[in-house]
């Protein structure tokens, strides 16, 4: 119970990514609980063995090109080197942008406009043929604009690219020249050519879209059976569905490359495993890492929580993610912001926290950056006592706002995710006493966004004012985390993020120029100004910093948790004590 | 017979065009009954943000841009003739049967199938062959004595098995079989392979399966020998001087078994098209889980293909039923 | 209520218990009880009557009488299958020299299909629907003989033969539904005489079967018994069945012997008020089709709570005629009233002559 103790003050402390001080002993060979958000866990040049992973699902692909899931990111890396990578390290040091494939970060010219990399010499595919930037434009026009056969990934590069929009992709369009707007003048240099500045072109660069694939080799939706690998690790099988095999690639050589270490024999990867199995895997010691880096099952996480030993395994990670609820700016009376800020006040956090499963789950949030995102600064715009809401406040701007009487409206959460519905029932019973009669409607999750939610027009059908939302970003800057949940152009009428329908010219021009400056702490100040001014707005309320709690087994060697994958553990130089 | 099986087959075949429809008309039509559109269908099998363009050329890729009869007609065609797939660079040919590519993870449906089928079939025999064992001996010795304490106990103990749910059985059986004592294995090892460790890490879902089967087949054996032994017959066949238990194997059992025969047929073609339950407990790759996924990522061609195979299996054990019985009822005619 | 067991030295039984008797089957003070929920049925309840090689009793009854109950219980088959643990057996059978109620069960089995073996009334349900007829008679065979099959099957041959099955090396092979409801119950005889048994029980034979093929099927059985020279049990609840084929008849009711002698005497002399009914309901070709088949009024006893005194004074036209109301106070003894003829019956001689001859025989 002293841990739970220990782990829920350091989250009612709000601490910047938990400097919390866990008391456990460190006696044995377990690093203690949160220690992979902190250090490297048993940091260790011990090669050979098997690190072997497990997955309760299959990745959707396992094809660079072809996937969108952090984890799928993460583990690609060790058989795909996109141009920049994130640098293994604890916590927001996991935020790090580094060099991979390229020598350098790229280059920025055209006021952000142009970027140029210029790539390793002697990098080489496992069948030992040299890698060109040829390689690497095949790459992205593949996953960026076959978009019929590859549809999984995203496609910033197809609406950033000049022209983008015009290119067929290589399968429909067999021209040797590919896409004009990526160059490559010699076998080394690529060049970006983007249709407006955009200053967080190397987080781009660090999704394994940009990952070498050799032309001959692509069979397009089937290339996922034989990746050709350019990493530390090559494919020794691929049991579709069940297993995944990596062994050492010969043809990696480790004088190219500065974070790869290739200490296990063998990577194995059993998929489709039941979770609650999972954990037991993971916790016997046969299995390093669930994979998936969700997070152990409720079953597992009440075992853990009363067992310190087993805690000692654990860490209860920040994963860049916002859990908050979006009020519906376009929606009467919301589109008044008193009405909104009685929300702020109304809501009771802390009820909300609990439903939602208690500080292990995570921290009390204020603003709408967590706090492991560049460009997150401490405040609280609408602060109540103890965070657990102030009804005369709330009262007062519902005065304000001409609806002292009170008002119905609907919030919307997610069926089969029982936290959030629980967080939803608990902001009812908030809104109840302020006089606000919130009627919850409960969608699927997997058309949460293309039927429900993400609808406007449904929205405002079912006159849906409060909308519960989990986000976290694709890459950690202010821009990634904010442009698409803020900014006016991303409303949508189907798949819509934008929740809030905010669209304030302010807040958006604050993005578009921090997005086209090339200078890192003027943007981050940016963010930390936008992040403000929808909290002044009122259209967000945000709840809790997503956490996640991890089991790591005590044989598991560099055992980071990256807040650049949310909060997963870097699985690219994980190696095992285990024979 | 020839003739007649030819009928039967004819039949099967109607009847499972009709249950692909089925299957086609709920997936396709009743969401668009709930006002779900393709351009939302197909939304899902994107990653975020898509542009309408993008949706256009999944659409277009995945076939949803067409009429569902024509989709319908595409899926048919595909089992009888075979099919080519576009999959970027190059275009595949999908042999007959082939049941198309899952929408979400691209993977060609029928190999999967085929891959998973021996899971599947493993754990159904297994569990089939303890249930028969356990079920039958428990269910004639309770018939034949009524109201003991071994009638007592044993249907006490079948009532619990049917009552208790798989998620706890199996997962109990886990926790302590092989986490705690580690005697059972869990990874899935083909008999192929070899064939110890396939048994050691089948054990314990066949005896979870088994104890929910054995709980059934017990009282129905129990029921049908206790009416089976009232039997002129079984009075004749003591008239003859035979001894008890031959009474009771020869003329009894062998009675009192055929309507298992039915049962038993049915339970195993259902087993055959995915044990869902036990499958998922014991993390075993098999049909049931291919279906579970399936309907969980909305994933029409796996679906269509654990649909069809599972009504294949039920409509075929259907018939090897009824040729079944007619050798063992010779007063049952095939007509 | 009497005290029972099974070894059958039942309470208040003659002198004579105990020794093995000159006749080949006797019977002596047979009791077979079921305790049931309700009370204890009494099936059986002090039955006694002998039978010498080569002759035929016929036991007649309406149904709920005992009459098939004491076959099963000469048979040993009462104490087999789940009920079998229930019953309560008491008296003696005596079966050529050796008692049945007292023997092991083992004891028993050995001797059902080779000493005695029996016909039931329908032999659709009494044979095995999934094995062939001579399948089922090699069975029977082969349960006390030990031969081969083939042997035993050549023999079973012969026997669908001498019963009279057309192409009985084919119909071998059918199964009993594939017979007619004739041929099924003489492959049924065929089974049962397959090991020469002494003693035959026939329950209801005929029942089953249309009015041309019963006869047909009584031939048959008085054929083979004089082939075989056995004794042979008639059981029936019809009268017109064992008039022509038994030497002596032995008629129950509730559970008890109420008449018994030779068969001319049961026929034309006739004592008990009971078997007059009997005679009346029984179908007879010289009669009018008018007033035929009187069946006996009224419902068969309880063999729960017996009518107390008479057990059928609740249904007899005469039960006032004694004095006293001793028929419903005082149970009848069996009494002789010629030669091998019993009855028990509380009216006098003078009556029942005087009923017979003024009341009864006029109008059958």
């Amino acid at each position: 119970m002293a841990a739970i103790a220990a782990v829920s003050s350091a989250g009612l402390l709000l601490s910047a990514c938990s400097k919390a001080d866990d008391s456990s002993d460190d006696t044995t060979k377990s690093a203690g609980a949160n220690a992979a958000t902190k250090e490297v866990v048993n940091a260790s040049t011990k090669k050979g063995g098997t690190v072997t992973y497990a997955s309760s699902d299959a990745p959707e692909s396992l094809d660079p090109g072809n996937m969108y899931y952090a984890y799928g990111f993460n583990f690609s890396r060790l058989y795909a080197r996109p141009l920049m990578t994130f640098k293994p390290g604890p916590g927001e040091k996991g935020n790090e942008l580094v060099p991979d494939l390229a020598e350098a970060a790229g280059v920025p010219s055209d006021g952000g406009k142009t970027w140029t990399y210029k790539i390793r010499q002697g990098v080489k595919f496992e069948d030992g043929t040299v890698v060109t930037s040829k390689d690497v434009k095949y790459a992205v026009e593949r996953s960026n604009f076959a978009r019929d056969v590859l549809s999984s990934g995203p496609n910033y590069f197809q609406q950033l690219l000049d022209g983008g929009d015009k290119y067929k992709g290589p399968y429909k369009d067999k021209s040797e020249k590919g896409i004009a707007s990526i160059e490559t003048p010699d076998d080394n240099t690529i060049v970006f050519k983007l249709n407006k500045p955009f200053a967080d072109f190397d987080f781009l660069a660090s999704q394994p879209q940009t990952a070498p694939v050799p032309r001959a080799k692509d069979t397009g939706v089937d290339y996922t059976k034989k990746v050709v690998s350019t990493g530390s690790y090559k494919f020794e099988k691929y049991d579709e569905g069940r297993q995944i095999v990596l062994t050492r690639n010969p043809e990696w050589d480790a004088k190219t490359d500065p974070l790869r270490k290739q200490y296990p024999d063998k990577i194995v990867v059993n998929l489709k495993v039941n979770k609650a199995t999972i954990d037991k895997d993971v916790m016997a010691g046969d299995t390093m890492i669930d994979i998936q880096g969700t997070g152990v099952d409720a079953q597992t996480q009440a075992q853990l929580v009363n067992d310190k030993d087993k805690l000692a395994n654990t860490d209860n990670a920040l994963g860049g993610r916002l859990i908050y609820t979006a009020i519906n700016t376009q929606q009467k009376p919301f589109d008044n912001v008193e009405c909104r800020k009685a929300v702020q006040y109304a809501i009771n956090k802390v009820a909300v926290q609990t439903a939602m499963g208690g500080p292990i789950r995570g921290d009390i949030a204020s603003t709408v950056l967590p706090t492991d995102v560049p460009g997150y600064e401490k405040y609280d715009l609408y602060a109540t006592k103890g965070n657990k809401g102030d009804e005369a406040k709330a009262k007062e701007h519902l005065k304000a706002c001409g609806q002292e009487k009170g008002f119905k409206t609907a919030i919307s959460a997610r069926t089969d995710r029982q936290g959030e519905v629980d967080a939803a029932t608990a902001i009812v019973g908030a809104l109840k006493k302020v006089g606000i009669d919130a009627e919850i409607k409960q969608f699927p999750s997997g058309k949460y966004f293309s039927d429900y939610a993400g609808v406007p027009k449904f929205n405002k059908k079912q006159n849906i004012g409060l909308i519960m939302m989990q986000w976290g970003s694709d890459w950690p800057t202010g821009y990634g985390f904010l442009q698409q949940i803020v900014h006016g152009k991303a409303i949508g009428q189907s798949g819509n993020t934008n929740l809030s329908e905010l669209n304030d010219p302010e807040i958006n021009k604050l993005l578009d120029d921090a997005i086209g400056n090339t200078d890192e702490a003027a943007r981050t100040a940016a963010y930390t100004q936008v992040d403000k001014k929808v909290m002044e707005q009122a259209a967000i309320v945000p709840l809790t910093y997503f956490k996640v709690l991890l089991y790591r087994s005590p044989y598991a060697t560099n055992v980071v948790s990256s807040s650049a994958f949310s909060g997963q553990y870097d699985y690219l130089n994980i190696g095992t004590t285990k024979q | 017979m020839i003739s007649y099986i030819i009928r039967r087959t004819i039949a099967a075949v109607i009847l499972l065009l009709v249950v692909t429809a089925v299957t086609f008309g709920i997936f396709f039509i009743l969401p668009k009954l709930a006002g779900q559109t393709a351009d939302q269908l197909a939304q899902q099998y994107i990653g975020k943000n898509p542009t309408p363009a993008d949706i256009a050329a999944v659409k277009a890729n995945l076939g949803l841009d067409q009429p569902v009869y024509v989709q319908y007609w595409e899926f048919i065609k595909g089992i009888v003739s075979g099919a080519t797939y576009d999959l970027g660079p190059t275009t595949v040919q999908c042999n007959a049967p082939c049941f198309g590519y899952s929408f979400k993870d691209h993977l060609e449906v029928w190999p999967q199938l085929t891959q998973r089928l021996p899971v599947t079939l493993s754990l159904a025999v297994g569990a089939a062959v303890l249930w028969l064992l356990g079920g039958i001996a428990a269910g004639v010795v309770s018939a034949l004595k009524p109201g003991s304490f071994f009638d007592r106990s044993a249907m006490g103990v079948a009532l619990a098995g049917v009552s208790l749910p798989m998620f706890f059985t199996g997962q109990l059986a886990l926790l302590l079989f092989s986490y705690k004592l580690e005697i059972f294995g869990r990874t899935y090892v083909p008999f192929t392979e070899n064939p110890s460790q396939w048994a050691n890490t089948l054990f314990l879902p066949w005896c979870s399966l088994a104890l929910l089967y054995s709980a059934i087949y017990a009282r129905l054996t129990r029921s049908g020998m206790l009416e089976t032994m009232n039997e002129d017959f079984i009075r004749t066949a003591r008239a003859k001087g035979l001894r008890e238990r031959k009474v009771v194997v020869r003329h009894g059992l062998r009675a009192a078994l055929t309507p298992l025969v039915t049962v038993f047929g049915m339970d195993i073609g259902l087993l055959l098209g995915g044990a869902v339950i036990t499958e998922t407990v014991f993390s075993l790759h098999g049909i049931g889980e291919y279906a579970v996924q399936s309907i969980t990522t909305n994933d029409l061609p796996p679906i269509l293909g654990v649909t069809l195979l599972a009504a294949f299996f039920v409509v075929f054990m259907n018939l090897v039923v009824d040729l079944l019985y007619a050798t063992i009822d010779p007063r049952v005619r095939l007509s | 209520m009497t005290e029972l067991s099974k070894t059958g030295a039942a309470v208040g039984e003659p002198v004579r218990s105990g020794d093995a008797p000159d006749a080949f089957l006797e019977v002596r003070d047979l009791k077979v009880h079921f305790p049931t929920d309700d009370g204890l049925v009494k099936s059986v309840d002090g039955l006694s009557f002998q039978l010498e090689k080569g002759k035929t009793l016929g036991i007649v009854g309406e149904s709920g009488s005992g009459k098939s109950v004491t076959s099963l219980a000469i048979m040993g088959l009462h104490r087999l299958g789940a009920r079998g643990k229930n019953v309560r057996m008491s008296g003696e059978i005596w079966l050529d020299g050796k008692e049945l109620v007292s023997a092991s069960p083992d004891e028993v089995r050995r001797l059902r299909g080779r000493e005695m073996a029996m016909i039931f009334q329908d032999p659709l349900s009494a044979m095995h629907p999934y094995y062939t007829v001579g399948n089922q008679i090699v069975e029977a065979y082969r349960v006390h003989h030990d031969v081969d099959k083939k042997t035993a099957r050549r023999r079973a041959v012969e026997l669908l033969d001498r019963v009279g099955i057309p192409e009985p090396h084919k119909r071998v092979n059918a199964y009993p539904h594939e017979f007619s409801g004739g041929m099924r119950q003489r492959a049924m005889i065929a089974m049962a005489l397959v090991n020469n048994p002494e003693l035959l029980i026939a329950d209801e034979p005929t029942t089953a079967l249309d009015v041309t093929v019963q006869a047909q099927i009584l031939d048959l059985i008085r054929d083979l018994q004089k082939e075989f020279g056995s004794a042979v049990i008639i059981i029936t609840h019809d009268l017109g069945v064992v008039a022509e084929i038994a030497d002596d008849i032995l008629v129950m009711y509730g559970g008890r012997c109420v008449e018994r002698g030779p068969v001319d005497d049961i026929f034309y002399q006739p004592q008990h008020p009971y078997t007059w009914g009997l005679l009346g309901s029984m179908p007879r070709i010289d009669r009018e089709q008018t007033d035929r088949l009187i069946p006996v009024k009224g419902q068969p006893p309880s063999l729960i709570n017996v009518p107390s005194g008479c057990a059928f004074n609740p249904r007899c036209p005469y039960a006032d005629v004694p004095k006293d109301n001793v028929t419903r106070t005082e149970r009848p003894e069996l009494r002789e009233v010629g030669g091998r003829h019993f009855t028990a019956c509380h009216l006098s001689q003078e009556d029942r002559t005087r009923i017979w001859n003024e009341e009864i025989a006029p109008k059958l």
